[in-house]
């Protein structure tokens, strides 16, 4: 696939409370951004099982966001911390399954950061075409690769 | 030997040969199951060949215990083979049931390992760069070798595997429950692992010194401390693979001063036993601001190496990219 061509796949994490609604805001106040990345709600970034990402990036996904409440706002009080520390280690570990760590991001959004959501999916997107695909589409792990 | 007893093969892959030793510290037992059984291939102990396998009906062969992964075409064909001539095939130990600590080799591949073993280590003699070759041709005869893959599997990315017996190497009450188990014909439904469905941490000994909550503020590796004999490994910052490991074992780690390190991989809800620990470990880090957590993550020497000591073939990743690897 050319450069040019290359639309990046991209999963996005966002928790009900602050990021979904704040994606939710971008959408109502009707800013533009890229599409590229596909949204799945959950109750909190606390939530969100390194096994997920794991799973995202083998079926194809080129790049993975984990977003949440700013810190000290978690309707949880500490899933969004529980979140960083993982994506902190997680992102190491990535990196020795030849990962590079720029595909798999953390952010904070709230409620009220529309704006923010719709530069969050700009860049992103920009940063992982830049970067090129993943292509594990599954595979990973026949004999011969 | 009567043909009214059932026939039993044990095979070795890639593996150590330390399940093999399982089975020969059955000990007295082992004459019990011998008197039960027909061992008709048995390549460390027992003089049969590969024909002798290959000339047997299809499914004649009661049960196969195959431990080791699968690393080379040969060990493909032998998994195959006894596939075919067995009803039942066990995955004996981690390296079949995971792939093992040979499966650690799936963050390289063919290339840096064969530049690696046969090139650069610092006790290497080798002038004529000579690394092993599928074909050879000396004094007009041709020598052949098996394939060596890129990637270590697990037995049952191979062949359809009915159970596992976990654990590196399986204790010997696992394996003889096992095989009474399979001489009764009382076994659990296909595709089970034998050995409980909890946490190492449900059984250890060490839990209720657990604190209510558990806070690591320094990573320790279990050379750079004096361990508590009987404090929980995580209160001492030490990494316990406990709470994502299936228990079974006996506490054969724990027991001996030392961190459970995996070896029984996960329980039946977890596909992927790192990943799980991952997460787990990641939440008992007592910080939460940024740089200390950088800090702390940043001291584990081996993150991947050690969460997925036992299991990386297995996992959900299964390897290193290969684009990745240098």
């Amino acid at each position: 696939m050319s450069q040019e061509s290359f639309e990046p796949r991209l999963v996005g994490f966002l928790c009900t409370w602050c990021s979904y609604t704040g994606a939710d805001l971008a959408g109502t106040a009707r800013m533009t951004y890229a599409p590229n990345v596909r949204i799945i709600r959950v109750m909190c970034s606390g939530r969100v099982d390194p096994q997920f990402v794991l799973k995202a990036f083998l079926e194809g996904a080129d790049g993975v966001l984990i977003s949440g409440c700013h810190p000290g706002d978690c309707h949880y009080q500490e899933g969004n911390y529980k979140a960083l520390r993982r994506h902190r280690l997680l992102s190491r570990v990535l990196e020795q399954f030849g990962i590079e760590k720029e595909r798999f991001r953390l952010e904070w959004v709230s409620a009220s950061e529309g704006a923010k959501f719709q530069q969050v999916c700009n860049d992103f997107t920009e940063h992982i075409r830049k970067l090129g695909p993943l292509n594990l589409n599954g595979k990973g792990g026949s004999r011969h690769d | 030997m009567t043909d009214s007893k059932p026939k039993v093969a044990f095979y070795w892959c890639s593996s150590c040969g330390g399940c093999e030793e399982s089975i020969v510290d059955l000990a007295e037992d082992i004459l019990k199951v011998v008197a039960a059984v027909d061992i008709v291939f048995w390549p460390v102990a027992l003089d049969f060949k590969k024909k002798d396998v290959a000339a047997l009906p299809d499914q004649s062969i009661a049960v196969s215990f195959i431990n080791g992964g699968v690393r080379m075409s040969e060990q493909e064909e032998m998994a195959r083979l006894l596939r075919r001539k067995s009803q039942l095939v066990v995955a004996h130990g981690a390296c079949a049931h995971l792939g093992g600590v040979p499966g650690l080799a799936n963050f390289w591949n063919k290339e840096t390992i064969f530049r690696r073993a046969y090139l650069t280590t610092p006790s290497t003699d080798n002038p004529d760069k000579t690394v092993p070759l599928e074909r050879t041709v000396i004094e007009g005869k041709e020598l052949t070798l098996p394939a060596f893959f890129d990637t270590v599997q697990a037995l049952d990315q191979v062949i359809a595997v009915d159970y596992y017996l976990p654990g590196c190497a399986p204790p010997r009450d696992l394996i003889l429950k096992a095989v009474t188990a399979i001489l009764e014909g009382k076994l659990p439904p296909k595709g089970a692992v034998l050995s409980p469905n909890k946490s190492l941490c449900d059984d250890c000994k060490r839990n209720k010194t657990k604190p209510e909550k558990l806070a690591i503020k320094e990573i320790k590796r279990p050379w750079e401390l004096f361990l508590d004999p009987e404090q929980c490994f995580l209160a001492q910052g030490v990494i316990c693979m406990g709470p994502a490991t299936r228990t079974g074992c006996g506490e054969r780690c724990i027991e001996a001063n030392m961190p459970c390190r995996g070896c029984f991989g996960p329980t039946d809800q977890v596909f992927d036993q790192g990943a799980k620990f991952l997460s787990a470990f990641a939440s008992i880090l007592e910080t939460n601001d940024e740089n200390e957590i950088e800090r702390l993550v940043g001291s584990i020497a081996d993150p991947a190496g050690t969460f997925y000591r036992f299991s990386l073939p297995s996992s959900i990743l299964r390897r290193k990219r290969m684009e990745a690897v240098r």
